[in-house]
């Protein structure tokens, strides 16, 4: 496939992220402003962050004159689910060659979700470059939507409460096309269940970490359950 | 100025942080010729789990016990649910149900 057709497929792609980061990160651009941290800020922190919830997590390090080791463990219990993430990409991304740093540290849930269940009929170069284009994309996309948050502060021209609601509407989209996959139905419904239980027990802002301990070892016995059931 | 040393240094904490966690599966795993066969298979079936899980994860903060007991939530995600198992069109999923959302929280769950 020619370098600007894989393009357009990458934009394509991209499209249901492109609206979630536009106004996430124009969120994120306002409510850094409003604490005083300017248009610099929210360009460096996009840039070199780069991981949407945690850059709103860090609006109150920044202001709440948090310790640098409460910051470091702060982010290291929110951003775990990333090892998840590499864990299942490492395979994905070995020949990716030159490209890889940037995939790998570009590897956002939104990312993440496009990519991980990607099943498109390419050679492994033109893969890299597909997957190279997502990551680059979506995170022009969100350093767009910060940039424009700072310059434009607190003048909303409309109501926008709700509008975050994209982003759970797009993990949904992916979990009901890996539902109609056919494959694998018992890994959806195992995600499922046990977040909900964790969050049940442990609330909403301990819950992640439990339930990724938990899908971690329910994964391997319920492995061998679906080999056994396919035999 | 004391104050922009530490935000900058703060800012630094949470990027290598971060970056360190993106990297580290990478890094574990890298060289080898084979990936484990035990990674290979985390592969193929985590993004089953964490996909829900995430899901679970953007909910996380809907409270059932109080007014309007996550009405809006349950009625938009079945609404992308429901279309998008008969259209398979992941836009038009989005944008539905999105645009569902803010009505319902908007103007009619008030």
């Amino acid at each position: 496939m020619k370098t600007n057709r894989l393009f357009l497929k990458a934009f394509r792609t991209t499209l249901p992220v492109m609206a979630g980061y536009f106004v996430l990160g124009t969120g994120f651009g306002m409510v850094l402003a409003s604490k005083g941290y300017g248009l610099l800020w929210a360009l460096a922190m996009s840039v070199f962050i780069y991981a949407g919830s945690m850059q709103f997590v860090a609006v109150n390090l920044l202001t709440g004159g948090t310790s640098l080791l409460t910051v470091a463990v702060t982010t290291l219990l929110v951003n775990a689910r990333h090892l998840f993430y590499g864990i299942s990409m490492v395979d994905r991304y070995r020949n990716t060659g030159r490209k890889k740093p940037y995939l790998i540290f570009a590897l956002t849930d939104e990312t993440y979700s496009l990519l991980s269940t990607d099943r498109s009929p390419l050679n492994p170069e033109e893969q890299s470059f597909f997957y190279f284009c997502v990551s680059l994309l979506n995170q022009c996309y969100w350093i767009t939507g910060s940039v424009l948050g700072s310059l434009l502060g607190n003048i909303v021209p409309f109501d926008t409460r709700g509008i975050d609601f994209s982003l759970t509407a797009l993990f949904l989209t992916i979990a009901v096309d890996q539902w109609r996959s056919g494959k694998h139905h018992l890994f959806s419904v195992l995600g499922l269940v046990i977040s909900l239980a964790c969050l049940l027990i442990f609330g909403p802002e301990n819950f992640l970490i439990p339930s990724m301990a938990v899908i971690l070892a329910a994964v391997f016995p319920a492995r061998r359950w679906e080999a056994g059931k396919d035999e | 100025m004391n104050n922009t040393l530490r935000s900058v240094l703060a800012v630094s904490v949470i990027a290598l942080v971060t970056a360190l966690l993106r990297f580290l599966p990478f890094v574990l795993f890298r060289g080898k010729k084979e990936t484990p066969a035990v990674i290979t298979r985390l592969g193929q079936v985590l993004p089953y789990a964490v996909i829900c899980m995430l899901v679970v994860f953007c909910l996380k903060d809907v409270s059932f016990s109080v007014w309007p007991h996550g009405l809006p939530e349950l009625i938009s995600c079945a609404m992308v649910t429901a279309l998008h198992f008969w259209k398979h069109n992941t836009l038009l999923s989005i944008i539905a149900g999105t645009v569902c959302y803010m009505i319902l929280i908007q103007s009619v769950f008030i």
